[in-house]
């Protein structure tokens, strides 16, 4: 079990300057995030796209904003928690117990939801027989990439994840690559290789075709295509894998008896607070009158839950307010000389 | 200002009056019509505004930007007359326009 002051659920820019806001002030907190890395929508969505609206940052990328908030996480000791989904959550005495996927336990008096949209998760084959095949012959990612060996492999998609593992399975499987369009959005040396092994034949191409139908007893035994002309063809395939990016799911949250409309979660404007004492909610998922889901609103929103968490977690001691520029405590936590 | 019809997979109409200059997707969030996720806020970065407009209507409208026809590859079920809502900026000339919603969004 891990104990903590506060539990940040999301690592994006939120999430992070939140954690920052906490141990200004004296607390600890953890991180837990679904995605493999740190940075949220910044990070998976937008890591080259330039942003223009943060504070006194003319012009910054998704990943450069996610560098600049862990550099300023740097004086810091702040566990993060990356590849966990939070499953449950429930109350005992006064701190909540926050399970993980990964069965990771947290006890902890204050739960900060700074979850974007949700979490993050791959987007699946529109054909909803595909459920039954799941994570056994139809996949989303890949873990092993030896269990397809001397396999057929039925590949999906238009971007790098799918063609960098057609060209990587070809070297061992038979390898399949279906994609709506003649164009094809991974980088351009990928493509042209990918184009290669299809004229060498160790690649068969399908564009313009989409699946229609999936067909097998227990394991995938063939997939049906259709294309724009409506020509169908039959494909005998061991394994299909989709890539087609991730879509945000509000997932377990949606569980925990939280005020949730249209997928964002309502808190009051003084301390970010859900229906629930101690469960605050900052950033894009939360919703209050006149919301802006802009990140400098998250950073806001963020430094307020956290003062709100000082209460619960420190019932016995008096928040002061400091500025950072004069408070020797504060410049004790992070590391720098007083004057 | 013009009217835009928005159809939901169940057949649902919804006819809205929608301000020149906002989207597709803005029209029907503002006026709660359901099937039109928009989790990204309009950046052409999550496929979750995904329409399919009317056969009439298609070439009529501005051609896809750079990065539309990528974002719609990872949509539910794009087919040829498929177009990001956030991505029509509503005018005078769209005044009519019908776009049905698919049946999911991710």
């Amino acid at each position: 079990m891990n104990k903590t002051d506060a539990l940040i659920i999301g690592a994006g820019p939120t999430g992070l300057f939140t954690a920052h806001q906490l141990k200004l002030i004296g607390l600890d907190c953890e991180i837990v995030d679904n995605l493999d890395k740190i940075g949220g929508q910044c990070i998976e969505l937008y890591p080259d796209k330039p942003i223009y609206d943060i504070p006194a940052v003319p012009e910054c990328t998704g990943e450069e904003l996610t560098n600049n908030l862990l550099n300023q996480l740097k004086p810091f000791n702040i566990k993060f928690h990356l590849s966990e989904r939070v499953d449950e959550l429930k109350k005992e005495g006064d701190n909540w117990i926050v399970k993980t996927n990964n069965d990771t336990t947290f006890s902890t008096p204050n739960v900060i939801i700074a979850g974007g949209v949700g979490s993050f998760e791959p987007r699946k084959f529109p054909v909803k027989e595909c459920e039954k095949f799941e994570n056994k012959s139809i996949l989303y990612s890949i873990k092993d990439k030896t269990i397809f060996e001397g396999k057929t492999v039925t590949i999906f998609g238009g971007g790098d994840s799918a063609l960098d593992w057609a060209v990587e399975l070809s070297k061992t499987s038979k390898v399949n690559l279906v994609h709506r369009r003649d164009d094809f959005r991974g980088a351009q040396a990928t493509v042209d290789k990918v184009q290669q092994l299809s004229k060498e034949g160790k690649i068969n191409l399908f564009t313009k075709y989409q699946m229609i139908s999936v067909k097998g007893n227990g394991q995938l035994e063939s997939i049906e295509i259709k294309n724009d002309d409506k020509e169908i063809k039959n494909i005998k395939t061991d394994y299909a894998l989709g890539f087609f990016g991730l879509i945000m799911q509000l997932g377990p949250i949606a569980n925990w008896g939280l005020n949730i409309d249209k997928k964002t979660i309502e808190v009051d404007t003084e301390k970010f607070e859900t229906n629930q004492k101690g469960i605050y909610a900052v950033g894009d998922i939360c919703n209050y009158p006149g919301k802006l889901k802009l990140i400098l609103s998250g950073f806001h929103e963020g430094a307020l839950a956290a003062r709100a968490c000082f209460k619960l977690a420190r019932p016995n001691e008096k928040y002061r307010f400091e500025f950072t520029t004069s408070s020797k405590t504060i410049k004790d936590r992070l590391g720098v000389k007083s004057d | 200002m013009a009217k835009i019809t928005y159809i939901t997979n169940e057949n649902q109409n919804y006819t809205v009056e929608v301000q020149n200059g906002l989207s597709v997707m803005e029209g029907a969030v503002q006026n709660d019509i359901p099937g039109i996720d928009a989790d990204c806020g309009g950046g052409m970065a999550c496929a979750t505004c995904h329409v399919y407009v009317n056969d009439k209507w298609f070439d009529k409208l501005p051609v896809k930007e750079d990065g539309e026809e990528d974002m719609l590859d990872m949509a539910f079920e794009p087919k040829k007359n498929s177009r990001l809502s956030c991505q029509i900026i509503v005018s005078d000339e769209l005044d009519g326009l019908t776009v049905n919603i698919p049946s999911k969004q991710g």
